[in-house]
């Protein structure tokens, strides 16, 4: 599924990086410890975190994850969305907390 | 070849600028994939850790045919105890460095997992010197 694929079905808000919503989700990874992504996550997979800084897209940009999801209405700084343009991450957001948000994903890459 | 790039204590900014030119390079060389991500990892890592505890580093690149030598050289504090800090979990990173998702004991961890050999010199008051080596497949 295409990362604007699933932006509509979850209604997610879209704050930057969109020359990346053709990318190609293979999964998921829910941390909000950095090293923990950096050591753990796999390529293709979507980010969801509480950590709106921009070292978050340093790490999905190293790790070509498909996007970052921010829950909690929480919204990316300003250099995390300039951080995200350019390297083409999407950063979305959803009002959801961590645990909705995940259970919906895995539901529908699971389907 | 050879790279050279600096790094600035406390800089958060600008973490992960050496990783990615690394990683660039490495894909032109075609290197696999598997061997980039590890170096990348490992790489992010110790970068981290400088900006995180150190007062300024260098990170020296040497890319040779069959395998690629990072030196990580640092000026700070040095670590006391290398084997305490090699535990998982382990770690001194400052409470703001937590706040960020960082320091939760997993970097030196990391480094040790992705590298073919690692090397740790460490002087306390002095600074510390990693040198990490990854073979081509």
């Amino acid at each position: 599924m295409k990362v604007s694929e699933l932006v509509e079905k979850l209604d997610l808000k879209v704050y930057s990086g969109q020359k990346g919503l053709d990318r190609e989700i293979t999964g998921g990874y829910v941390s909000d410890l950095l090293s923990d992504v950096m050591g753990n996550a796999q390529e293709g997979q979507l980010w969801i975190t509480l950590q709106v800084h921009q070292n978050v897209i340093a790490i999905a940009s190293l790790k070509d994850m498909a996007a970052v999801i921010l829950v909690n209405n929480l919204e990316p700084q300003e250099n995390t969305i300039s951080h995200s343009n350019d390297e083409n991450v999407p950063v979305l957001g959803t009002s959801l907390p961590t645990f909705e948000i995940a259970g919906k994903l895995f539901q529908i890459l699971n389907s | 070849m050879k790279l050279t790039f600096t790094i600035q204590g406390g800089d958060f900014t600008h973490a992960g600028h050496p990783s990615s030119e690394v990683k660039k390079i490495l894909k032109q060389l075609a290197i696999d994939g598997k061997t980039i991500k590890n170096i990348v990892i490992a790489l992010y890592e110790a970068e981290v850790n400088v900006v995180a505890h150190a007062w300024k580093g260098t990170v020296n690149v040497e890319i040779d045919e069959n395998k690629i030598t990072i030196w990580v050289i640092d000026e700070g504090p040095g670590i006391p105890d290398v084997e305490l800090a090699m535990q998982p979990g382990f770690s001194t990173a400052s409470s703001k460095v937590r706040e960020m998702g960082f320091g939760a004991g997993m970097g030196l961890p990391n480094i040790k997992k992705n590298t073919d050999k690692l090397q740790i010199e460490t002087e306390v008051g002095k600074g510390t010197k990693v040198k990490m080596v990854n073979y081509f497949s």
